[in-house]
């Protein structure tokens, strides 16, 4: 023992560090303002020179969309220059008189009641599958995936054996078109998407050629004419007897275009699965479609959401091509309603673009806000 | 092939019919020969360890009894059915054989209780109560009935693979595969790990563990089996195999894991 005490000893404890609070980041509102916006000189150019676009931009658009915009009226003469409003703002006078086209198009008014119902279901649907800690969420799959498009069939287009009488599609429009058609594409773009991403991967070269032509030729084609092809080509490979309506044939083409690029996406989140997440469900005796189903894409969906919402959005703004095919989506409601000589007047046009941009505003960022927080749940819940 | 025992207390008799049999295998991978003219046969309730440096092919050797690998010549058959290319064959020999992994490899979206019950439910067709009693009862055995709820990332490693076992032995099996099962645990979760797996032996289940934990293969193992190069260099009763080893490409390894 001696021996070993003559050794110097190097350094040892004898007082325990105090465990102290984290030092205050800054003080107050100066003290953020410094940190945050005027760090450096650079910094503070680029602070003030946003704070100059803000001030250049925002407040004309806030004195049209609100301070001098008119809110009621009977025709365009109260959203005309005159004296007492020498400077006409949005005439959201004409958007509350053509509302009820903008929604429905030429669905007949006594059967309106009808698409409202189909919103309301649709609404249910999203609500249901989106919010994580829903009850029975497989059961919210089997309504959205299967009852919705039986029952938003059957309101919309109606079935005369249980009294709801039949509306052709050539007079629905507006919101409800545009919402069918994204809707449509949403709900068949995942599991189409889902299945041409396995065959994709597929060990039978067969199935996996078919799916990697489809897949890279609707992706190299752009939407417009993949909307064109379905409505003049369609035909050709149906019976005449069958021929498919106009709103089909671009709720077909927009399904696949959107199945093409859904494939891509689910592609790489089934690429960020572990192998081995394949080889303990295959050593489990799982089948394939067991390992599928149970294993991998749950996981698979799970990495990629952000980027299946990303790819809704698109195509959510996408489905106003469909006004080339002759179909009266929400925006082409907007271009024939601004024609009304009873509402022209020269800020007609910008109210009705106003109006869709803030229509397609709320629906994309909604989607947008929905991804990042999911997003943000995941990596709290602790999954991974 | 021959089973030698010059300790004839070191190893269980095995009851009529091998677990496992392997004759003539050979595999490939393109040009490279990774398993070369591999005969075993595994008895039933037998203990096998398998060691030997690394690319030796030992991991590949294992995963062609529950056919996760496929080979090119010979014939592997598990409790008496020949494994071919038949779907049907290979899910119903995967449904007696369990593995453990290296990295656990746990469902990471599932639960520990969800990851137990998977298998038995879905393959087994078993009652979703039922399997859970079955899947707590093995949660038990391994130690970690507490933790039935939590998801795996928020486990420790040792426990993680304890995981891996329970999941495992929810099916039933007749025969477990180890790979590697401690390789990837900080030292301090290995004996845990361990000690789950001596339990385990001691029920006479048939078992192939590949392993360098020598005090493990020495306290459990019927058989240890040395391989190098994609051959089976030596088959031997513990005591045998550590105090006195044949081949020249044993001693080596030895000298070099036991140091
Ligand atoms: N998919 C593959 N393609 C090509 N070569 C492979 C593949 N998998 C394994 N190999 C090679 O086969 C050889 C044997 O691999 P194996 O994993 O069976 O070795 P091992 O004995 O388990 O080694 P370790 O102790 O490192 O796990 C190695 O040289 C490895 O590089
Ligand atoms: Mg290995």
């Amino acid at each position: 023992m001696a021996a070993i005490a003559d050794t110097p000893v190097l350094y040892v404890r004898t007082a325990p560090a105090a465990k102290l609070p984290p030092p205050a980041a800054g003080s107050g509102f100066i003290g953020w303002l410094r940190v945050n916006l005027f760090a450096t000189p650079g910094n503070a150019i680029l602070t003030l020179a946003c704070v100059a676009l803000i001030a250049w931009a925002v407040p004309p658009l806030i004195r049209f969309l609100f301070i001098d915009a008119v809110w009621s009226g009977p025709n365009r003469e109260v959203c005309l220059a005159s004296p007492a409003h020498p400077e006409p703002g949005a005439c959201w006078a004409f958007v509350r008189v053509w509302l009820s086209y903008f929604l429905y198009g030429f669905y007949p008014i006594a059967e309106r009641w009808r698409v409202d119902v189909f919103f309301a279901a649709l609404a249910l649907g999203i609500a249901w599958l989106g919010s994580i800690s829903a009850p029975r969420r497989d059961l919210g799959a089997v309504y959205f995936f299967i009852v919705l498009p039986v029952l938003s069939f059957v309101l919309l287009y109606g079935l005369p054996a249980i009294g709801l009488a039949a509306v052709p599609t050539n007079l629905w429009g507006g919101v409800l078109v545009t919402i069918v058609v994204a809707a449509v594409g949403i709900v068949a773009s995942l599991p189409i998407g889902i299945l041409l991403a396995l065959g994709r991967r597929s060990e039978l070269p067969v199935v996996r050629w078919l799916a990697i032509g489809f897949i890279e030729f609707v992706r190299g084609v752009p939407l417009i004419t993949v909307l064109f092809m379905a409505s003049v080509m369609l035909p050709l490979f149906v019976p005449q007897r069958l021929e498919p309506d106009k709103l089909l044939r671009a709720l077909i083409g927009v399904a696949l275009f959107a199945s093409a690029y859904m494939a891509e996406v689910v592609r790489g989140g089934l690429a960020g699965v572990p192998r081995g997440q394949y080889e303990a469900a295959r050593a489990l005796a799982l089948t394939y479609w067991r390992m599928m189903g149970l294993v991998i894409l749950p996981q698979a969906l799970q990495v990629t959401l952000p980027n299946i919402v990303n790819t809704f959005i698109g195509l959510f703004k996408d489905t106003t091509l469909v006004f080339v095919v002759g179909i009266f989506d929400l925006l082409r409601t907007i271009e024939a309603a601004r024609g009304d000589p009873k509402w022209a007047t020269p800020v007609t046009a910008g109210t009705g673009y106003a109006f869709a941009a803030l229509f397609y505003f709320i629906f994309c960022y909604g989607m947008s806000r929905y991804a990042r927080g999911v997003e943000a749940r995941l990596s709290r819940g602790g999954r991974r | 092939m021959a089973r030698q025992k010059p300790d004839p207390a070191a190893a269980k008799p095995a009851r009529a019919g091998a677990a496992v049999a392997m004759t003539g295998l050979h595999k490939w991978y393109g040009e490279f020969h990774v398993l070369r003219d591999i005969n075993l046969a595994v008895g039933r309730g037998e203990r096998i360890v398998i060691c030997g440096p690394s690319g030796g092919g030992k991991s590949t050797l294992l995963r062609c009894v529950n056919r996760l690998e496929d080979w090119q010549r010979g014939s592997v058959v598990v409790d008496g059915v020949e494994l071919t290319a038949d779907p049907k064959t290979i899910l119903a020999v995967r449904r007696n054989v369990g593995m453990v992994f290296q990295q656990f490899n746990l469902f990471p979206h599932l639960t520990v209780l969800e990851n137990c019950t998977l298998a038995p439910i879905w393959v087994r067709r078993m009652a979703k109560k039922q399997a859970e009693e079955l899947a707590m009862r093995f949660l038990a055995r391994v130690k970690i009935p507490e933790q039935a709820h939590k998801y795996p990332a928020r486990l420790s490693g040792g426990q993680q693979q304890r995981v891996a076992i329970a999941r495992a032995l929810c099916m039933s099996p007749n025969i477990m595969l180890f790979d590697e099962p401690t390789s990837a645990l900080d030292p301090e979760m290995v004996k845990e790990v361990l000690d789950t797996m001596v339990e385990l032996a001691a029920d006479g289940i048939t078992m192939l563990v590949v392993s360098h934990e020598m005090g493990f293969a020495r306290q459990v193992a019927d058989r240890v089996i040395f391989m190098d190069d994609g051959q089976i260099v030596e088959v031997n009763a513990p005591k045998q195999f550590f105090a006195a080893p044949q081949h020249e490409r044993t001693r080596l390894f030895l000298q070099q894991v036991l140091r």
